[in-house]
């Protein structure tokens, strides 16, 4: 395709993104004075602050453009990874989870780890968190400069190093806050940039009952053909939906992945931090209303032979993320335009600042002073911390030249969030919920599930076993086989981690209060009226989720 | 210091700006990028759009500071 050529004020518009993202850099930097300024953007964040970064921190522009291209291809089973695939576990975060978590005064996950169990199992969890965050941000830089040379005609290198180099400037300025800042504008920008596609893609087709009147009854309902693979475009049943999705991967990732968990950790109060998640529920339950609309809207038009839209093909194969790029050269003239390439800009921008952000933490608190040097003081680890920011980008951007190199390393990367942060779900599940469980439990079954899943994907992988053999029924799609892996290496983390507690040691009661239920006191509402208080709002997320999944149905 | 929401206020305006300006400067001299429904002049209502709700935030946050 001929590039989206830019004008005078789209580039002026995107100037102006990048002068203030790093003008907030510098702004910062003089109420950057200490660690937990730097790590924890000093624990003073309300609510709205937390939770719109709790969720900006997941709303990458891989995911945009992604998310729209799968609906092109799957249909509305796509929403599942905003609703069921969301919803119940950031409320189960906030109300359950987050007293824990929030209540040990930890920085981050592998801390708590430490606390409720060992240092070898906070340790093991660290490494993988931290080589899991660099793989993930080199993968966003390589799939940025892919996607502005593809349909921008940027350089790839000038693209990769001038928002690495953003990016470096602005987190080793001032740390979380600036990436919490940077999360929040980017929220707005994601707004402002993309749901014109959806509104001005109603306009011409008609309207939203059109869009869904016009598309394969397999592929405008949520649950009504789950009953059998073979019936919806993500051939997937509806066991797999719940148990894998719905549950394991879902719960793995928004209560155990710090990138996401860290923004909580940084509210000023338990109360703040609880809503956190909540609040961001809200949000996240609405970005279908960009992502899915504008997939089916570019289904529908590619179906139109009078409409003169298609995607992309790159030797032969349909490039199902150019959805959005190619819906935006549609309708966006000047200016808007490089609205809508800021809006992608910032989202990789900010997925990099996260994934940079979340990993200085968790090596200078997890590996750095837990093995390396023990007695390091505050003005060593904010040092500590501004180095680790600056070599998680440099990493980042070999990582991201690898992944030019061997542009298969994509396919492994959907993997990985299965192979770190199911098992850890069941780790964390039963270390907050059940007394008895022992370190040596956790550890074990911490290896047990991470080392299963990794074997499970290359098993498929390479066909030493058909992928059937663990999703259950046939057909299934690669999707079926992530969802029912991540269920499969939760359930073996989770019997291994009770087996091996049943025959070891556990740590005393007093090691636990604060940590477990059951041994901490229940006071977490005390004072808080009702209308107030977090489960309050958790009821009401629950009825919207539940109306849009019978609307939708 | 000043909330973020002041600063969403300002980018919001900025950019709000440009757009309307833009899209005021193209109903007067049509030309440059043909897209579909550019009858609509998205551009300027949507620039006008955002330069209330970026005006909103700043008059709102001008004299907030947080700790």
């Amino acid at each position: 395709m001929h590039a989206i050529g830019l004008g005078f004020a789209d580039w002026l518009i995107i100037a102006i993104y990048f002068g203030f993202i790093i003008g907030i850099g510098f702004y910062l930097r003089k109420y950057t004075k200490s660690q937990e300024d730097f790590f924890l953007a000093g624990r003073k964040n309300s609510s709205w602050v937390a939770g719109l970064a709790f969720l900006s921190a997941n709303l990458g522009a891989l995911e945009l453009l992604g998310m729209t291209g799968n609906t092109y291809k799957y249909g509305m089973y796509v929403a599942h990874f905003y609703w069921i695939g969301a919803i119940p576990a950031m409320l189960f975060l906030g109300i359950y989870m987050m007293p824990f978590y929030y209540s040990s005064k930890i920085n981050s996950v592998p801390g708590y780890l430490k606390l409720r169990f060992d240092e070898k199992t906070r340790v093991l969890n660290g490494i993988a968190f931290a080589i899991m965050t660099l793989l993930v941000s080199g993968i966003n830089l390589y799939a940025m400069a892919l996607v502005l040379h593809t349909f921008l005609g940027w350089h790839w290198d000038l693209s990769m190093w001038v928002s690495a180099i953003t990016v470096g400037v602005y987190v080793t300025m001032s740390g979380l806050l600036s990436a919490i800042f940077t999360e929040i504008i980017q929220f707005f920008l994601i707004w402002f940039g993309l749901f014109l596609v959806s509104i001005l893609g109603i306009v011409e087709i008609g309207s939203i009952h059109q869009i869904f009147a016009r598309v394969p009854e397999a592929f405008n309902t949520l649950w009504s053909t789950s009953g059998n693979a073979s019936q919806n475009g993500m051939m997937i049943t509806w066991g797999g939906i719940v148990l894998g999705l719905g549950f394991v991967l879902s719960f793995g990732y928004w209560t155990t992945d710090f990138l996401v968990v860290q923004r909580a950790f940084s509210a000023k109060d338990l109360r703040s931090a609880r809503m956190t998640p909540i609040l961001a529920s809200f949000f996240k339950m609405a970005i279908p209303f960009i992502v899915i609309l504008a997939g089916l809207i570019a289904l529908v038009l590619a179906n139109d032979p009078h409409s003169g839209f298609s995607l992309l093909k790159d030797g032969g194969q349909i490039n199902y993320d150019s959805a959005l790029p190619l819906l935006i050269a549609r309708y966006y003239p000047r200016g808007l335009v490089g609205l809508g390439v800021t809006a992608l800009l910032a989202g990789f921008m900010a997925g990099q600042a996260g994934n940079v952000s979340a990993f200085n933490t968790v090596w200078t608190y997890d590996i750095y002073k837990s093995v390396i040097n023990k007695k390091a003081n505050d003005e060593h680890l904010l040092w500590m911390g501004r180095v680790a920011t600056v070599v998680g980008v440099a990493v980042s951007l070999g990582t991201a030249y690898w992944a030019k190199s061997f542009p298969s390393i994509m396919d492994y990367m959907q993997a990985i969030f299965s192979w770190v942060n199911a098992p850890l779900f069941a780790t964390m599940l039963l270390g907050m919920f059940v007394v008895w469980i022992t370190p040596a439990g956790a550890f074990w079954g911490l290896v047990a599930g991470m080392g299963s899943s990794f074997t499970l994907y290359l098993a498929v992988k390479f066909e030493w076993i058909s992928r059937s053999f663990i999703t259950l029924s046939s057909p299934a799609s690669d999707m079926a086989a992530n969802f029912w892996r991540a269920w499969w290496a939760w359930l073996i983390c989770f019997s291994v981690t009770i087996i091996i507690s049943l025959f070891t040691k556990k740590k005393p009661n007093e090691e636990l209060v604060g940590l477990v239920k059951g041994l901490t006191p229940e006071n977490v509402n005390k004072g808080i009226p009702f209308i107030k208080r977090p489960e309050f709002y958790a009821i009401i997320s629950l009825i919207v989720f539940v109306i849009l999944n019978i609307v939708f149905w | 210091m000043k909330p973020i929401w002041y600063f969403v206020g300002l980018i919001l305006l900025a950019m709000g700006l440009v757009l309307f300006i833009n899209g005021v400067y193209y109903l007067f001299s049509p030309g440059g990028k043909q897209t579909e429904l550019q009858g609509l002049h998205p551009d300027v209502w949507w620039g006008a759009l955002m330069i209330i709700i970026g005006l909103i935030y700043i008059i709102k946050n001008r004299k907030v500071k947080i700790e």
